[in-house]
């Protein structure tokens, strides 16, 4: 049962969509190149002095209007997979290799960030100890550290892996810390009369207490990965999907660049969808 | 101790054997300076017995209670069960909190087979799923088990949570209240319940409350504190109705409303007299 609000908003974003389309259609609409001069358009003299051949109408290759971009798009979705070489590579090839830098730098993250949250959240020794450190690490944009990883790690996948590493690695820290040291004593207490030995106590009461906030920091840091992936490939990529937008601009492939950007955010929202769908897997009601 | 005339209880007979717990001196302070919370606190609970402790809020009850069951340590004193002196929690000691404290994530079956598992290690995942079925049954809960605690009732949880304090099988049953955030009706049900249950496993019961009828439905011997800071035990009463007595029945029982009046005068009255030194 579709309820009149969500109809209505429904019909809302149809008509923002058309007007979007509308407006780009309209600013991208060619117009007939003009001389400077004042020279009518028809002047063969003229065209021939441009590099154009006399008695053609000449569209100039501007930003893409709609109907080119889904020409092109549809011409780069068609063998998203191909591969001629590394600057000839499908736009599906790309975003895989995107993705799988960051599965692997975030993946890194967060095997390392979980546990060491939990030591923060659970000593607070610890966390005063560590609490300096954090503060001034978590600020440093992702790329700074692009001079230093390229020095140390002298390898362009590993620096790009490194990035999302580090970049993804404070949000779930500080939530795991926060989401751990903020479980209600009271279960801890149930846990302690029951004489549950630390291991179940970690596995079966304070990481089903904390999952919903661990798992919102995973989506910060997620999105901060997807984020950086694209600057970080843009420097020192052979590869990826920053890499593509790249080359395209240099090729002047604006058509291409439009479908990638656009990728990117479609991308980005899967993946966020993905953790959202887990987090309420795990969010409990009190 | 017992420092009491008004009311002439019938002496129980409970010292002749060796009392499960024994209470002595025991004193709880925060901070260095300041009167103590409460002190000089000594009792002994018998085998069996079923001790309700009543006060009025600050006095310490719930220290008591935690000091009991080993959250909490005391600043003086000693708690002594079977012997060997309390300084941690233990599976020997059932805990039913205020309130109800199930883990939210799992449904009420899972959070009574959590203590099980905690109890009988060895059990089979089948065998401890039944053992939690059996004490969920024994309070009365059969067609909500696979529900979460945010589905059931406050009455409910709180059948979970005596369910899950009784199937580890402790040597004594503490209880923080536990009905005080239940209506009436629920209330005398559960109440109802936890006697018999009570009955039939011979259970040993410290109960904290401050419904005095609930104490004298329930209890052999009341408990009762002077106001804090620096509260006392001031009286321990025998309840001299019988042992069968129900929540229908026991106003008309000789000696009930000598036993509430005595209760309730305390409480309005001499338990602020207490603190003050003039009694």
């Amino acid at each position: 049962m579709i309820s009149v609000e969500s109809r209505r908003a429904f019909f809302l974003f149809l008509a923002l969509f058309a007007g979007l389309l509308l407006v780009w259609q309209l600013s991208t609409a060619s117009a007939p190149e003009r001389s400077p001069y004042g020279i009518p358009q028809g002047n063969a003299e003229y065209q021939m002095l441009m590099g154009h051949a006399p008695g053609t109408t000449q569209t100039r290759e501007g930003f893409p209007g709609p109907a080119r971009f889904v020409a092109s798009a549809l011409q780069a979705l068609h063998a998203p997979f191909h591969n001629n070489g590394p600057s000839d590579r499908g736009i599906g090839w790309q975003v895989g290799a995107s993705l799988l830098r960051v599965a692997i730098g975030y993946g890194l993250a967060v095997v390392v960030a979980v546990p060491l949250g939990f030591l923060i959240g659970l000593r607070p020794v610890i966390r005063r100890a560590v609490d300096p450190f954090i503060q001034i690490l978590r600020p440093i944009s992702p790329l700074a550290w692009m001079p230093l990883a390229l020095y140390t790690i002298r390898n362009a996948e590993g620096c790009g892996i490194f990035v999302i590493f580090i970049c993804s690695l404070w949000p779930i820290v500080l939530n795991t810390a926060f989401g751990v040291g903020s479980v209600r004593r009271e279960w801890l207490n149930v846990a302690r009369t029951l004489e549950v030995g630390w291991a179940r106590r970690v596995l079966f009461v304070l990481l089903p207490a904390a999952a919903p906030t661990i798992i919102t920091g995973m989506r910060i840091g997620l999105g901060i990965a997807w984020l950086a992936i694209v600057a970080a490939e843009m420097l020192v990529g052979s590869s990826g999907i920053g890499y593509f937008v790249w080359n395209q601009w240099n090729n002047l492939s604006l058509s291409n660049v439009l479908l990638a950007v656009l990728l990117i955010g479609f991308t980005g929202m899967v993946l966020d969808g993905a953790l959202a769908a887990l987090q309420r897997s795990v969010t409990y009601a009190e | 101790m017992p420092n009491d005339n008004a009311l002439a209880p019938t002496t129980m007979a409970h010292d002749t054997s060796r009392p499960l717990v024994e209470v002595s001196m025991l004193e709880k302070r925060y901070g260095n300076s300041g009167p103590p919370v409460f002190s000089d606190v000594s009792f002994t609970i018998q085998p069996g017995e079923f001790v309700c402790l009543i006060g009025h809020s600050g006095c310490g009850k719930s220290s008591i209670l935690n000091i009991l069951a080993g959250l909490e340590q005391p600043s003086g004193g000693t708690v002594i069960m079977d012997g060997c002196e309390i300084n941690g929690p233990g599976l020997e000691r059932g805990v039913v909190f205020q309130g109800h404290v199930l883990l939210p994530w799992l449904s009420a079956v899972q959070n009574v087979a959590f203590a099980v598992r905690s109890r009988f290690p060895t059990l089979s995942r089948t065998e401890i799923k039944e053992k939690a079925e059996y004490y969920l049954h024994l309070v009365g809960l059969r067609n909500a088990l696979d529900k979460k605690p945010a589905e059931l009732s406050g009455g409910m949880r709180q059948r979970v949570g005596i369910a899950r304090a009784f199937c580890t099988q402790p040597r004594m049953l503490l209880m923080d209240e536990p009905f005080g955030a239940l209506d009436a009706l629920t209330r005398g049900l559960i109440q109802e319940e936890l006697l018999q249950i009570c009955a039939r496993t011979q259970q040993t019961v410290f109960m904290i409350t401050h419904d005095v009828d609930e104490a004298i439905l329930l209890a052999d011997r009341v408990l009762l504190m002077s106001n804090g800071p620096d509260a006392r035990l001031a009286e321990s009463i025998d309840n001299p109705l019988p042992r069968t007595r129900t929540r229908e029945s026991m106003h008309h029982e000789t000696g009930f409303y000598d036993l509430r009046n005595h209760l309730v005068d305390f409480l309005v009255r001499r338990s602020a007299l207490v603190s003050k030194g003039e009694n």
